[in-house]
């Protein structure tokens, strides 16, 4: 898929994003509009996942950590072929599987997450896996930067070390908000680059809502040979939506009627801008 | 067979050993855990059946999810004190509730560890994994219990807790008649007056008191109710219907456990018999090993038949 189409692709799943947490009436918004540049790119470029691949073992693997975007998820599966798209208007229904956070129940989704900490050492145990049986596949996870508090995240990243798994590619969803603020005023993150790095990771810096950037970048996996890759994705909460960018209250509010109106029409705005240029 | 055998463990580690020189999908992941856990000879033989996460349980567990996500056999062994509540998230959401059938296995479990006091022992495991649903919980109390258990385990396709003490275990059953199936005790011996319904290594102890009762025509039956999970809640209403009084033995607190487990499940049928739990009590436990614990809190041969005496007001 080339640039232009991964651009709308990624302005039509922030449309997706944003009609169905409104529908459904909750929702992490900002976290999921800030990721689903990365989700976009995973899935139409790098990634070989695909619906009639996915019982398969020897495929690319893909965990999310951050489950709580699992709206970003959930659109992008959906576009996938993954389950039809009108499924997406379950969410939030009860008695349905479509929850606020991934569920093996829907097809496609890897793993369950929803509490913060666990995917990179199941995207871990999926890496060594295929060391022992000389599988090609590579292991994808994203996390969430605020979740990096979570200790586990780096008991797991020194047994990625320990066992170069070079077929480890984590993305952090570096867009410096959680719940109650900025990551630096909650409990300090930096310096992120260094401690990855020390921690033995290949590392690389990438403006995470640019598609392009993400693309050239993740066609390069891994950095280097016997480490596991780590790409610190500077992101914008609520990236798209101008009045939800960079504000926290966005993390997990639901636009009125009123607010989608406006936010729709600003991507669409985008859309049309960019189908000018093509 | 012999009185006494090696520790459930042991038993469980050499086997384990055997069964993987012939498959290769067979793996243990260890927690810095594998001199504990009597893993060294596996370790040594198939170093690419053993993955070692260093002194990390929530990493284990995690890592062992990925494993069997790929369709490895896992054996994630660690301690029972530690991996049972370090990692209990990994085991509700990464195993559990994730369906990955990863064997946890739980070593050095209950009181085994004794004197390194209660850091190290595991007292709640059962409590917190009954209530974390898919997750069967087995705990063998004999050699023979733990040989079938593991090959019952290997291509069992539900996560499974597995949970065995270091000391030698006194051999409860003949191995050419007794047959072993998750999920359903085994009577080790019949009888009318009381029922003792015991998991893991105090069943030997509830051996032992019905042995001394006999003496004193007292009829006990003695139950292995090696799973707690599925629980076979046939040979419990047998019990109640066939016997006058049920003791439950465990190496665990009083709640949450075995004991409970079939007090509400008799409550709730209405049925109405002496029913005693005999567990750790809630309180600071006392310093000693195992065998002065167990003497200490009546989880003996003598102090599970004074308890029959009691309930079936029985004098001596």
């Amino acid at each position: 898929m080339n640039s232009h189409h991964l651009q709308l692709k990624s302005i039509a799943y922030r449309k997706t994003i944003l009609e169905i947490i409104h529908r459904g009436g909750a929702g992490h918004t900002a976290g999921s509009l800030s990721c689903v540049d990365v989700l976009n790119v995973l899935y139409n470029h790098v990634m070989n996942i695909t619906p009639e691949n996915f019982h398969e073992v020897d495929r690319d693997h893909y965990i999310q950590s951050k489950g709580h975007s699992v709206e970003a998820l959930y659109t992008v599966l959906a576009d996938q072929g993954f389950f039809p798209q009108a499924d997406l208007e379950q969410l939030n229904r009860p008695l349905t599987n479509f929850v606020g956070h991934p569920t093996r129940k829907i097809p496609g989704m890897e793993h369950n997450t929803g509490a913060l900490g666990h995917g990179l050492a199941v995207a871990t145990g999926l890496a060594i896996a295929a060391k022992l049986d000389g599988r090609s596949y590579r292991v994808f996870t994203l996390l969430g930067d605020g979740e990096l508090a979570e200790g586990s995240s780096w008991e797991a990243s020194m047994t990625a070390a320990h066992y170069k798994l070079d077929n480890l590619v984590v993305i952090v969803d570096r867009n410096t908000l959680q719940i109650t603020g900025r990551t630096e005023e909650v409990n300090a993150l930096e310096p992120l680059h260094a401690k990855f790095t020390a921690f033995g990771y290949a590392v690389r810096e990438v403006d995470g809502n640019d598609v392009d950037a993400l693309a050239n970048l993740l066609d390069g996996v891994p950095f280097e040979a016997g480490k596991p890759s780590l790409v610190l994705a500077n992101t914008i909460k609520g990236k798209g939506v101008s009045f939800m960018e960079d504000v926290k209250v966005w993390h997990h509010k639901v636009p009125t009627d009123e607010q989608l109106s406006a936010a729709l029409s600003e991507l669409n705005q985008a859309q049309t801008t960019l189908e000018s240029l093509s | 067979m012999s009185d006494y055998g090696q520790p459930n463990q042991q038993v469980f580690s050499d086997s384990l050993l055997e069964l993987a020189k012939h498959n290769r999908d067979i793996l243990i992941v260890t927690s810095d855990s594998r001199g504990s856990g009597k893993l060294v000879a596996f370790g040594e033989e198939l170093p690419d059946q053993t993955i070692e996460v260093g002194i990390a349980e929530q990493n284990l567990i995690g890592i062992s999810a990925g494993l069997a996500a790929a369709g490895k056999k896992v054996f994630a062994v660690s301690p029972a004190c530690f991996v049972t509540i370090r990692s209990l998230e990994q085991i509700k959401n990464d195993i559990a509730y994730s369906d990955r059938p990863v064997r946890v296995v739980g070593i050095s479990a209950g009181v085994s560890y004794g004197m390194l006091g209660a850091t190290h022992h595991s007292l709640h495991d059962y409590a917190a994994l009954r209530c974390i649903n898919n997750i069967d919980i087995i705990a063998p109390a004999d050699n023979f219990e733990t040989r079938e258990a593991l090959k019952a385990v290997i291509d069992h396709p539900r996560p499974v807790y597995l949970r065995f003490g270091k000391k030698a275990m006194r051999n409860l059953h003949d191995p050419d008649t007794t047959h072993f199936e998750i999920g359903k005790a085994i009577t080790i011996r019949e009888g009318s007056d009381v029922t003792f319904i015991s998991i893991g290594e105090p069943t030997s102890r509830a051996l032992e008191a019905a042995e001394r009762l006999e003496k004193e025509g007292v009829s006990c039956r003695v139950v292995s109710m090696h799973t707690l999970r599925p629980f076979d809640t046939e040979a419990l209403l047998d019990a109640a219907h066939n016997t006058r009084a049920i003791i439950t033995v465990e190496e665990h607190s009083v709640h949450g456990g075995l004991g409970e487990c079939c007090a509400g499940i008799l409550m709730q049928r209405g049925i109405n018999i002496p029913l005693k739990i005999v567990g750790i009590p809630d309180e600071y436990i006392i310093n000693g090993e195992q065998s002065d614990i167990f003497d200490y809190y009546g989880i003996s041969g003598e102090g599970l038949a004074a308890s029959a005496r009691e309930m079936l007001k029985v004098s001596v």
